[in-house]
């Protein structure tokens, strides 16, 4: 027991002594992440790829705080309110996935912190209020993807779609974006249908989109799950196109799929095939950094498009912390407002998912340069033209 | 709705009520012998399917290390309990069960695992790997607590349930696998298309139900399961070892849950969690045959299926909501019939 009490004697006086040297002329990050539970397919290249982000930005040391929120929104709210209250960050990076970005809203606000989500819906971003104003978000809005898919569409002489979807915000948010953009493109949706991650089967869900005879069948549905439904078409014999939507993009889709997704077309960040796109495209070089940065330290073949949002993260405070600093030292409120403002001023900044220019209402800052359509041949990911 | 989309949505829907008609076959035995409702029963299913197709990727599963852990927690379980009673029959019987046996399994996968050794050699190292699990569970989280309360054991199994999952994670990673099935072939039957790997489901199912008929019916072990699960004090008093009775129903639960795993995989991808989903289907069905009889809850089991597959079909969005709605209607049924709340021993 005496020896108990000493060393918590000593751990108590050691600990101011190591936040105060911590705190002087540090940059403190917090991160949130869905490294477990649904969403750990998102979760996990991101918070490896936070292990790459630069640990010194403008001469000031950058130090990583990251927690986990197994997609859970209330641990999410409870993590951000630590890093904040304990950690004292300047700067939250997270989430994963939306309901619980959409609810670390509110922290990012009430304290004052830019929060970078990198979840995708553009909910998070829009309409710009008071709240959403601390909020940056790093993936490519789904309209941006939707109207890609839907222009592909109408090119290649598809009348009738079908939707497959996640039973959940993902599939929510893109069977609004898809009903927007197939109206405006005169492409009738026909038979909406709706399955879950965990699903075993999705014969009847199929069945019911064969009946209509669609044209194209679209699939929205995120990393391995997106490949049930499309595997359950080719088994039943469908012979139209089948589009995927951004999230099905890493390399285990391709891996669960087969020769069964072969063909398939969906829009992506331009990361996914970096090493095919143009020189003059200024994204390839950025992109290509970044892949080979985590394949040295994950192995060949590991990128994915999530952990790039990450990156992307970083890249854009590498661009806004030097232009913060003018204003006060991290750790102030002068400070981090100084970053939040830094950062809706950032223009033309290359990330590895396109080229960003932020403004007051919009707080994405991606344009077409954001996208590029693919396809899948031989197992491989291929540049469309 | 055609005669023929019928027919394809009945065929859908019993060869996935095969499968929760075996978990919850297996519930309902682990619930009688040892009244602990045996949640993590899907994660059965997850890591039986996720090492059969590591195995089938030429890859060496992460669960085999989570097996000679959990052996030697077994091990050290054990002799805790009854190091005062061991002879060195009983002891030499605890090391080769708790600690010879997960080495033998590591070793054999070590070897076989690069070489790809085809499809049965496969599922077999994989319940070999991830059968015994069940009883070394068996031993470090339920025995101690052998004579507690329902509601202590539920949550002991919610605890273990946890653990599994997050394990799980991180054997096998976020993403969902697929692996080859038993049977690439398929058979025409007019519209209808039936793969060989239903086939296969739909028989194994059958051959392990008649095979734990006999089990019940004719062997001592079988006899001295349904004792305990009748009265767990009269069982004692007349020599059956609880404890053991409840270490074969954990071992029948795991086989049980692996094989069914290594079964669904080639039909569908199979993710970390995706047990769990599987495993409350099939507990919907012990539930609907009350706990307590067997065909009862094959019988139900095979209606959640079917239940599912129609309702995938007209109101997909609403699937699950319809499946476990179902439990409701029987829930009052059997209260306002039975009346009387079942004591606890």
């Amino acid at each position: 027991m005496p020896r108990i009490r000493q060393a918590a004697v000593l751990a108590a006086l050691a600990l101011p002594l190591l936040a105060v040297g911590a705190s002087a002329d540090t940059v403190h990050v917090g991160v949130t992440l869905s490294a477990t539970g649904p969403a750990a397919s998102l979760g996990q290249p991101e918070q490896k790829t936070v292990a790459l982000l630069p640990t010194q930005i403008a001469g000031q040391k950058v130090e990583y705080n990251v927690l986990d929120d197994g997609g859970d929104s209330t641990r999410g709210v409870a993590n951000m309110r630590k890093l904040v209250d304990d950690g004292q960050v300047d700067v939250v990076i997270g989430s994963s996935i939306t309901p619980v970005s959409m609810a670390l809203i509110g922290v990012a606000a009430e304290k004052k912190v830019p929060l970078l989500t990198m979840s995708a819906s553009a909910r998070l971003i829009a309409p710009m209020d008071p709240q959403r104003q601390w909020v940056f978000k790093l993936p490519q809005n789904d309209s941006l993807m939707a109207d890609a898919i839907v222009e592909h569409m109408a090119r290649h002489g598809v009348k009738t779609l079908a939707f497959i979807g996640f039973n959940d915000a993902y599939g929510d948010s893109w069977l609004a974006e898809t009903t927007r953009a197939a109206a405006a493109r005169g492409v009738q949706l026909g038979s909406v249908e709706r399955y879950s991650r965990t699903d075993t089967s999705v014969t009847g869900q199929v069945l019911k989109v064969l009946a209509e005879k669609p044209d194209a069948v679209l699939i929205a549905g995120s990393g391995t799950p997106a490949a049930l439904p499309q595997k359950a078409l080719k088994e039943r014999g469908y012979k139209g196109h089948v589009y995927q939507t951004h999230g099905a993009a890493n390399n285990d889709f391709l891996r669960v799929g087969g020769k069964d997704v072969e063909g398939t077309i969906l829009p992506v960040g331009p990361i996914v095939v970096a090493a095919q796109l143009p020189d003059s495209n200024p994204v390839k070089k950025v992109a290509l950094e970044y892949v080979h940065r985590y394949e040295a330290a994950n192995g060949a073949g590991s990128v994915s498009a999530f952990g790039a949002h990450a990156w992307d993260s970083g890249l854009m405070l590498e661009a806004a912390i030097p232009v913060a600093l003018k204003a006060g030292r991290p750790g102030t409120p002068e400070f981090r407002a100084a970053l939040r403002d830094a950062l809706e001023g950032l223009t033309n900044l290359t990330l590895s998912h396109g080229i960003t220019t932020m403004t007051a209402d919009d707080h994405n800052g991606f344009d077409q340069r954001a996208r590029v359509m693919i396809t899948i041949q031989n197992g491989a990911w291929k540049l469309l033209p | 709705m055609d005669p023929t989309i019928i027919a394809i949505l009945v065929q859908d829907g019993v060869v996935n009520g095969a499968i929760y008609a075996l978990l919850a076959l297996s519930l309902v035995l682990v619930f009688a012998v040892t009244r602990v409702i045996f949640i993590p029963q899907g994660e059965f299913v997850a890591y039986g399917a996720l090492t059969y197709a590591a195995l089938d990727a030429g890859q060496m599963p992460g669960s085999v290390w989570l097996l000679c852990g959990l052996g030697a927690a077994a091990c050290a379980a054990s002799l805790r309990a009854e190091w005062r009673r061991l002879s060195p029959r009983r002891l030499a019987r605890l090391l080769a069960g708790t600690l010879a046996l997960p080495a033998a399994v590591l070793l054999a996968t070590r070897e076989l695992a690069p070489l790809q050794p085809g499809v049965l050699v496969q599922a077999l190292l994989a319940l070999l790997i991830v059968t015994p699990m069940a009883p070394y569970l068996y031993r470090v989280a339920f025995r101690p607590l052998a004579q507690a309360s329902v509601l202590v054991l539920l949550i002991a199994a919610v605890g273990v349930h946890l653990a599994m999952g997050g394990l799980g994670l991180v054997f096998f990673g976020p993403e969902g696998s697929r692996a080859t099935g038993f049977s690439e072939d398929s058979l025409e039957l007019g519209p209808l298309i039936v793969p060989g790997q239903s086939l296969w489901i739909v028989g194994l199912t059958v051959a392990l139900m008649l095979g734990l008929y006999g089990f019940f019916e004719f062997t001592l072990y079988g006899k001295a399961l349904r004792a305990t699960a009748v009265n767990r004090l009269g069982a004692r008093l007349v020599g059956i070892g609880t404890a053991q009775s409840g270490e074969i129903a954990f071992s029948l639960a795991g086989v049980i849950g692996a094989l069914s795993g290594i079964l669904i995989v080639p039909l569908t991808t199979v993710y970390y969690d995706t047990g769990f989903i599987i495993g409350l289907k099939g507990f919907t069905a012990a539930i609907i045959g009350g706990m307590a009889s067997y065909p009862g809850a094959a019988l139900a089991a095979l209606g959640v299926g079917v239940l599912e597959s129609f309702s995938s079909f007209w109101a997909s969005a609403f699937k699950e909501v319809i499946v476990f709605t179902a439990i409701i209607p029987v829930l009052l049924w059997r209260s306002l019939r039975g009346g009387v709340v079942e004591d606890e021993e």
